[in-house]
């Protein structure tokens, strides 16, 4: 072999290494956490409130916290989010669309942390105590831009021939949009929207100052709200092997639905994009 | 495109059937883009406003001062940008050359049927949480860098200022690797799109000219390097504004140290440590500016990513 070939071969090999290296890290982490988790899941861990050291207890109310945080966040997050993608990929050509689209694509990679000190700034220190509100609305400001996005994307497929059809039987503009455009880009918009929650679901620094945390199951939106990942945090940080225990059970937990939306949203959309 | 088409059918011919509908519809769309705008601006003033007293009180010092003490009132934020960029840069140098290599392997090396399903595993690394990271790091990574890695790095290269230290697994160089692995499915997924936005006739007339697959890719890669270099900052980004898994790992110390054994403290970390306790304006003020600084940092740096990667990627359809 000359030695371009060998370079070739180097090469080739090299960054194939650097994939299955890739994907090797993502096995190794998944299997530890499913062997460290599966030992102290049980029924009991997922329906009880967090008891003191060796007393059992488990993430009851940081699931049902989680699942009412973002569910309020989607209330907000996705509507507007979905608005604002069809603006841009419908009237947003122009200079102010574009502006729009800069804004949406940078606020993606703002730290979440920082939305967590701006609604504190404007509701906590107003109001003077956490809330499942704040917490809620610090989570909405994270989606926002990320279903924008993905929702211009999604419009942005379907095909001129269907506005023009519609335009062409008389339909005014809106019609169009809402009865035509949006319903044919309906599942991408809504894979996106789910993205967006399985991100969301797994934010635990802007929740630290907003929903705080809370030890008890919990329906009052101006009161703390306990989630599945600041209750990780707090156990993990924690110097006692069985809070480290329920850390790794809670993460199984959470990484189970995250994954599972994941690959839900794959499974839809394997043919299409 | 779809745009043109219906913006010229409103501006030019006056629809006969329901222009109010129209009306009404356009301006909640815009109303609803306008918030966005209303969102950014409103997050820019009120954390200026409210880091008012800190920048008051210490200026420009605040930036370049060593000393964070609560206690005395006392606020520099040296130590937390030190610690921001060292284990940032840590991240960047470990991630950049390992997701280029595995974005060429899935564009231009491995055929379709394992490039698919790979690519959506290196997804997935991405939708892993932040503090789902910092647990195993604490339990795994640490441990394996204190008994396998950092002994004999300081074996044999204890002579650098870098390598000097105890060796307890929690620092600079644990928090550089945990976001390296954090940002590796970010620069990938765009360097992914970015070299399949090089046109394939470069490739056909690489090829037919008799290049191998490697010296076919290097053109590849020389077209695309802005865009690369675009993905690289926006890992370099999401690097400076990772929050858990670095506050789990890296010690949270407000220190300068040569040693990458040692701990440190980020930006991010001391916002999530400290925010809750904060006593005082002052000591509330001085992290906010934290706040504004990290968030000014990144929106600079976001904003720069996505000029150089749109540079690559205008000609073609956006993937995202």
């Amino acid at each position: 072999m000359d030695q371009r070939r060998i370079t070739n071969l180097i090469m080739t090999t090299l960054t194939a290494a650097c994939a299955f290296g890739v994907v090797a890290l993502l096995i190794l982490i998944l299997s530890y956490i499913s062997y460290q988790g599966i030992s102290s899941l049980s029924l009991s861990f997922l329906v009880e409130t967090p008891k003191p050291v060796g007393e059992g207890g488990g993430i009851g109310n940081a699931i049902v916290g989680s699942l009412i945080l973002l569910g309020l966040a989607s209330a907000v997050g996705i509507p507007l989010g979905i608005a604002i993608g069809t603006y841009l990929s419908e009237m947003g050509s122009g200079w102010y669309g574009t502006i729009v689209r800069f804004v949406a694509d940078t606020m993606i990679g703002i730290p979440s942390i920082i939305f967590g000190v701006f609604v504190y700034v404007i509701v906590v220190l107003q109001q003077g105590y956490f809330s499942t509100l704040a917490g809620s609305l610090s989570l909405a400001l994270i989606m926002i831009p990320i279903v924008t996005r993905t929702t211009e994307e999604m419009i942005r497929l379907v095909p001129k021939s269907m506005r023009e059809g519609a335009l062409a039987l008389g339909a005014p503009e809106w019609r169009v949009t809402m009865n035509i455009v949006i319903p044919a880009a309906m599942t991408g918009i809504a894979t996106g929207a789910m993205l967006s929650v399985a991100r969301v679901l797994g934010e635990t620094a802007p929740l630290l100052f907003t929903a705080f945390g809370s030890r008890f199951y919990n329906i009052y939106l101006d009161e703390p709200m306990a989630s599945m990942t600041v209750q990780i945090y707090n156990y993990a940080i924690s110097p006692f092997e069985d809070w480290h225990d329920k850390a790794w059970a809670a993460t199984l937990v959470l990484i189970t639905l995250i994954l599972t939306i994941n690959i839900f949203v794959r499974y839809i959309t394997r043919k299409k994009y | 495109m779809a745009s043109d088409l219906t913006e010229n059918t409103t501006s030019t011919a006056p629809r006969v059937n329901n222009p109010i509908g129209d009306r009404l519809f356009r301006g909640a769309l815009i109303a609803a883009a306008s918030l966005i705008l209303i969102i950014l601006i409103s997050m820019v003033a009120v954390m200026f406003y409210s880091s008012r007293l800190s920048i008051r009180e210490f200026g420009f010092s605040f930036i370049i001062g060593q000393v964070w003490d609560p206690i005395k009132g006392e606020f520099g934020a040296l130590p937390f940008i030190f610690g921001t960029l060292v284990s940032s840069l840590i991240a960047i140098v470990i991630a950049a050359p390992i997701s280029v290599g595995v974005a060429i392997f899935l564009v231009e090396q491995a055929p379709k049927s394992i490039a698919r399903p790979m690519a959506f595993l290196v997804e997935l690394l991405a939708a892993i949480p932040s503090v789902v990271y910092g647990l195993w790091a604490i339990f795994v990574l640490a441990p394996f860098l204190r008994v396998y890695v950092q002994p004999p790095l300081q074996d044999v290269l204890g002579f650098l200022p870098f390598f000097k230290g105890s060796t307890t697994g929690i620092g600079m160089m644990t928090g550089g690797i945990i976001l390296a692995i954090m940002i590796t499915p970010i620069i990938t997924a765009v360097v992914r799109d970015v070299l399949e936005a090089v046109p394939v006739t470069q490739r056909e007339a690489s090829l037919a000219l008799g290049a191998t697959k490697w010296e076919t890719t290097r053109i590849v890669l020389a077209n695309a390097s802005s865009g690369i270099a675009g993905a690289i900052v926006l890992g370099l980004g999401r690097a400076v504004g990772e929050t858990m898994a670095v506050t789990m790992i890296i010690g949270n110390r407000p220190e300068i140290s040569a040693s990458l054994f040692a701990p440190g403290y980020t930006i991010a970390s001391v916002i999530a440590n400290e925010f809750t306790e904060a006593t005082g304006d002052l000591y509330l003020s001085a992290l906010i500016e934290m706040g504004l600084i990290l968030f000014l940092v990144t929106f600079i740096v976001n904003g720069l990513a996505k000029l150089l990667i749109f540079s690559v990627t205008r000609n073609t359809v956006q993937r995202s």
